[in-house]
């Protein structure tokens, strides 16, 4: 599923992180951790393609990020990876159902209506389809998010910070949650967090050292 | 509907009152061009019908360009009047193929009474819808809006009143029953000459409509009364219509006619023309305002649409972060200028087909001039691509700078 060798991550010139060899299966969940500015974040952003690798090779399901352009990185992205922010959630100009059925709308695909309700239901906010995001709780709109990101069935699930503005039951549920549709979609689930409270539970982990 | 429309109007719907705003004055803008164009047409070409096929308007000396409104368009009151034996020796001019004489003085309820001939009909290619054409003096042929208005039949009587208009304050008291009516009968209706209607033409759809036609002899005959038990004055009609037998008259016929005779000659091609020019000054300059309206709208949907690239810059973080390229959020913006103006165009030609309804309703009722709110001028067209463009050209720079954004550092800066 992921594969990563001699890889040099970072923004413009300035290398912020250096992952000399990397593997994971094609399912499973794993935790990323590691002190701030550690490049957690870079990570994910590297395996969604929305940082190219300044040197070295980032494979995703078989793809190597490398050889696509900027615009195929994009529709990979569509297709293939789902995103999950810690406060970057939801479109605050659609419905909740209308934000579900976004990726199909900018990728092109079909909308799958009745695929989105389901999704909403699996995740227990069914009564909320047609409501503005700014009425939603923070877990409500986190729960959106994620029932977006599965939707069309990604290879890859990748989890920014998914649960540090949850408190404790809220962040176990929202960790347990994102493993549990990972698991029924057959995707990998990667979650990047300093939020030590959600490890219990993750396969494996990779600590990433500052500097 | 597309992704890319779909998220630009739940975009625009969330700017409601911005948006809304902005189109509001496109619409404004739009509206005022678009009435000008269709008034200017509308007018244009009735002008054409009711002046096709004369070429030069006689009368009374004066200004021709009342000349011409009077005795073609019948919507001014006329110079003065000219000698028959002055207007006859023209007729007789081998370069005039046909002169219609036109008689005024009287109107019956503001639909004016023409002394004519039956050349003034054939002139129009006007046809009857009842009865027939006049033969003898009093008999009159009313058009198609005159019978309307006045609610007159083939076989009704109806008297003429003096003047060219309606009397307004001489009908309010009619209506109320005044006393003083058989005063005002005496003195300004010609109630010893009634008309017998003999005819009623069908819609011609040019001045015809709204005249009443009848021999020349008529107005001779209901004018000579007031001048009773003095000697009969010369007769004298109040202008003629002439068509030229070849082209080559215009050269010389007007020269002749204001050199060598007491009569006045008028251009209606070159009088209108000129009319047209003096009131061009008028719209040129609402027709200015209403540029400036829509070049108001356009800062404002780059406004509205500037302003939102700033505001929505983690939702385009968010959506290429989903698999959006840089064209369809570039699309996404241009899609919102575009969506703006086609709800400015759309709503600007509503609202210009209901003030075209409205004017339609007062120019038809005060001014006796149909004016229709249905058609559609080609020069339209143009102002709505032009608004088009617009709303393009004003969501360029945003959508470029939506084009731009930059996902992994704006991720890495995290919402505000």
């Amino acid at each position: 599923m992921l594969n990563i060798a001699g890889a040099v991550l970072g923004y413009g010139d300035r290398p912020v992180l250096r992952i000399p060899a990397f593997d994971l299966p094609d399912a499973g969940h794993v935790l990323v951790t590691g002190p701030s500015g550690c490049g957690k974040t870079t990570l994910l952003f590297a395996l969604a393609g929305l940082v190219p690798a300044q040197a070295g090779r980032i494979a995703v399901d078989g793809t190597d990020l490398a050889t696509l352009d900027e615009a195929a990185r994009d529709r990979f992205r569509g297709r293939r990876v789902g995103l999950v922010f810690q406060a970057l959630r939801l479109v605050r100009s659609l419905s909740v159902l209308d934000n579900l059925l976004l990726v199909a709308d900018l990728t092109g695909r079909r909308r799958d209506r009745a695929a989105a309700l389901a999704a909403l239901e699996r995740l227990g906010i069914a009564d909320k389809r047609d409501a503005r995001p700014e009425t939603l709780s923070q877990g409500q709109a986190q729960r959106a998010a994620i029932a977006r990101a599965l939707l069309h069935r990604p290879a890859l699930i990748l989890a920014d910070e998914p649960t540090s503005a949850l408190d404790d039951a809220a962040a176990a549920g929202a960790a347990a949650l994102l493993r549990e549709v990972a698991a029924e979609t057959g995707a990998m689930l990667v979650v990047a967090t300093h939020d030590a409270r959600i490890a219990p539970g993750f396969e494996r982990v990779l600590r990433l050292d500052a500097g | 509907m597309t992704g890319v429309l779909r998220l630009a109007l739940a975009d625009l719907r969330f700017r409601a009152l911005a948006a809304g705003f902005n189109v509001l004055l496109l619409a404004l803008g739009i509206a005022i061009v678009a009435v000008l164009l269709r008034l200017g047409g509308q007018v244009e070409r009735s002008l054409q019908r009711d002046l096709a096929g004369i070429d030069l308007v006689v009368g009374a000396k004066g200004s021709p360009l009342q000349l011409v409104l009077s005795a073609a368009l019948h919507v001014d009151v006329p110079t003065g009047n000219i000698l028959l034996s002055d207007a006859e020796a023209l007729a007789a001019n081998p370069l005039v193929r046909q002169a219609i004489p036109v008689a005024l003085g009287d109107n019956a309820r503001g639909f004016r009474i023409v002394g004519t001939s039956a050349a003034y009909p054939a002139h129009y290619g006007a046809a009857l819808a009842a009865g027939r054409l006049w033969f003898a003096p009093m008999e009159a042929v009313l058009g198609s809006d005159a019978a309307a208005g006045l609610g007159l039949r083939v076989g009704d009587g109806f008297v003429g009143s003096h003047g060219l208009v309606a009397d307004e304050a001489h009908h309010d008291e009619e209506e109320h029953g005044d006393g003083d009516h058989a005063e005002h009968v005496e003195d300004d209706e010609h109630g010893h000459h009634p008309y017998t209607v003999v005819g009623v033409l069908a819609p011609t759809g040019t001045v015809l409509d709204r005249l009443i036609l009848t021999d020349v002899a008529s107005v001779w005959e209901v004018h000579a009364v007031h001048d009773e038990g003095t000697q009969a004055p010369p007769r004298e009609i109040t202008a003629m219509l002439v068509t030229y037998r070849t082209p080559l008259a215009a050269a010389s016929m007007p020269r002749l006619v204001n050199a060598t005779t007491a009569m006045q000659a008028a251009s209606p091609a070159f009088e209108v023309a000129r009319l047209v020019k003096l009131a061009g000054f008028g719209t040129d300059a609402v027709r200015s305002v209403a540029y400036g309206l829509m070049g108001l709208a356009a800062l404002g949907f780059f406004a509205t649409l500037f302003g939102a690239i700033h505001d929505r810059r983690y939702d385009i973080v968010l959506l290429r972060s989903l698999g959006a390229t840089r064209a369809r959020v570039f699309a996404v913006v241009l899609a919102e200028g575009a969506a703006l103006a086609t709800a400015g165009i759309v709503a600007g030609f509503a609202l210009s087909h209901a003030l075209m309804a409205g004017a339609a309703a007062w120019i038809g009722a005060s001014h006796r001039i149909a004016v229709g709110s249905a058609l559609l001028e080609p020069a339209e067209l143009w102002i709505a691509a032009g608004a088009l463009a617009l709303g393009l050209a004003s969501a360029l720079v945003p959508a470029m700078m939506a084009y731009r954004v930059d996902v992994a550092r704006t991720l890495a800066r995290g919402p505000a």
